[in-house]
């Protein structure tokens, strides 16, 4: 009796629910995913620049010759420059009208907070590695809010092989810079023979 | 039945299990008493808390008992260092279970997690010197290979060239050979696969430490050196609260972190990004990402420990 008269019991919520739900959603929209997807919150640091370099345009403003040459400034780049260097420099991804911003190979512009697009045009084993987690240090919560670094702040966009970092602060904020030294070690643990030398205090009175 | 016998079991009325005659049921239970009060007074005499010696395990204790326990912990800190401190016993989550990834082909050996680690969990500075963390320097010839590692190496800058590093802590087994050579279970594996140890449980036995194939549990021979100005007063009672001499302690993932959806401190400082750390459960971790697309294996595997902690190559 009780399994005959249930059903339409159900069936009468189930088209009560139907009708409030197509009454409040008469857009022609493909059902939602029944639990919503927790929101998660990312976050990236500022990028690292060095003392005073930024905005370029502040010197760049009347530069505006394409032809590839040795620069008579940016030595501290042209030093050290290792990225594939025989194919490339600056203006394959620094933008010649807007130096403040910088250029993507279709030509686009991209600012210096979003740079992993830029180098993600060539490096998207990493990128995908990258926005998935599995690339690069996180801050934050395994289950939530979390802050990204930049793939400047560990790699030298001029000499991007990683070697070291350092911790530095920009605008106020703590992020990490690239270095051309590579990391010194914390101090070696004490081997057990070392540690033996303690003694009790009321040991060490008599 | 086969001539393996069960260990006997001592069950009151039962037969001794060494096989005398059966005591008089009366004369047991006057001896119990007895022993009981000659022991509380022995312990009053040696200035243990009575109450703390014969409170309930642990898992058993009500809310009510559990307040009163993280309230003394409390207490004696406060005493032992001067600092207020906040204890909790934050439970396993449901739906979690822990995984820990440990990139080798990007670790260079720095030390960074050894002492963050250290700091975040309240270890004992020197003499005893602990750390959870043990970083091994191996070479690149023999492969993981401990007949080839060095754990004191020294070097002005890392890595060093032909070698690679290889950091060892608790690998938190899902069959974890320590949790079953505890005579008095005094540590556990939680339901979100973190393998606990109760310091006021600890009798400091060591077998564990024997029975653990990692090396990862440490003894404090002595009195643990904390300075009180850099006690972490964020703890958790089977974590990072400060130890007394005599007992073992280990890695915990960092439970007072992660219990509350925060990374492992050693994690949040690797330069190098070559940790990683998530839900195993969640098909979406970062976790998850790294056992489905790169190499992954886990250390001893030849052993059956199934670690929770798994080393990756993600080039």
């Amino acid at each position: 009796m009780r399994q005959k008269s249930t059903p339409w019991i159900v069936v009468l919520l189930a088209a009560l629910v139907a009708a409030r739900a197509l009454a409040s959603q008469p857009a022609a929209k493909p059902a939602a995913p029944p639990e919503k997807k927790k929101e998660i919150l990312y976050e990236a640091r500022p990028p690292p620049f060095s003392d005073g370099i930024f905005p370029c345009m502040e010197c760049h403003k009347d530069q505006k010759d394409p032809t590839r040459r040795e620069l008579g400034f940016h030595d501290e780049q042209q030093a050290v420059f290792d990225h594939d260097a025989e194919h490339r420099w600056c203006l394959d991804c620094h933008d010649l009208q807007n130096r403040d911003v910088l250029r993507l190979a279709s030509g686009a512009t991209v600012p210096f907070t979003e740079s992993y697009r830029l180098c993600g045009q060539c490096h998207g084993d990493k990128y995908r590695d990258w926005r998935a987690g599995v690339h690069g240090r996180r801050v934050g919560m395994w289950d939530g809010a979390k802050t990204y670094l930049l793939c400047v702040s560990c790699h030298n966009p001029h000499s991007p092989s990683f070697k070291g970092v350092k911790e530095i602060t920009v605008d106020g904020k703590l992020t990490v810079a690239p270095t051309l030294e590579k990391i010194k070690p914390e101090p070696r643990p004490a081997r057990p023979e070392e540690m033996r030398g303690w003694k009790r205090p009321a040991e060490a009175g008599r | 039945m086969t001539s393996r016998k069960a260990l006997n079991v001592i069950q009151d009325g039962g037969a001794d299990p060494l096989g005398a005659e059966p005591m008089n049921p009366s004369r047991r239970a006057f001896l119990r008493t007895a022993a009981a009060g000659a022991a509380v007074s022995a312990l009053a005499g040696c200035g243990v808390d009575v109450g703390e010696f014969l409170r309930s395990h642990f898992k058993e204790l009500s809310r009510d008992e559990l307040a009163k326990v993280l309230a003394k912990v409390e207490r004696r800190n406060k005493e032992r260092f001067g600092k207020d401190t906040k204890v909790t016993a934050e439970g396993p989550r449901p739906g979690v279970e822990f995984g820990y990834g440990l990139d080798i082909s990007r670790c260079v050996g720095c030390r960074r997690c050894v002492y963050a680690c250290v700091k975040e969990n309240n270890q004992s500075r020197e003499q005893p010197q602990i750390h959870w963390i043990r970083v091994l320097e191996m070479e690149k010839d023999h492969g993981v290979d401990l007949a080839h590692s060095e754990l004191y190496y020294d070097a002005d800058t890392v890595p060093r060239p032909g070698k690679f590093y290889f950091p060892v802590q608790c690998q938190q087994c899902r069959n974890p050979p320590c949790v079953k050579a505890c005579p008095t279970q005094a540590t556990w594996k939680e339901q979100d696969g973190i393998v606990v140890i109760d310091y006021d449980w600890c009798i400091g036995c060591r077998c564990c430490m024997s029975a653990c194939p990692y090396g990862a549990r440490h003894m404090n021979w002595a009195e643990p050196k904390l300075p009180a100005a850099e006690l972490n007063p964020v703890q958790h009672y089977l974590g990072n609260r400060p130890r007394p001499k005599g007992v073992v302690e280990k890695c915990t993932f960092c439970i007072q972190r992660t219990r509350n959806g925060r990374y492992p401190a050693c994690v949040e400082v690797c330069p190098v990004g070559a940790r990683k750390f998530g839900n195993l459960l969640d098909p979406e971790s970062e976790i998850r990402r790294v056992m489905e697309t790169k190499r992954v294996f886990v250390f001893k595997e030849e052993l059956a420990t199934h670690p929770q902690f798994y080393y990756f190559y993600a080039t």
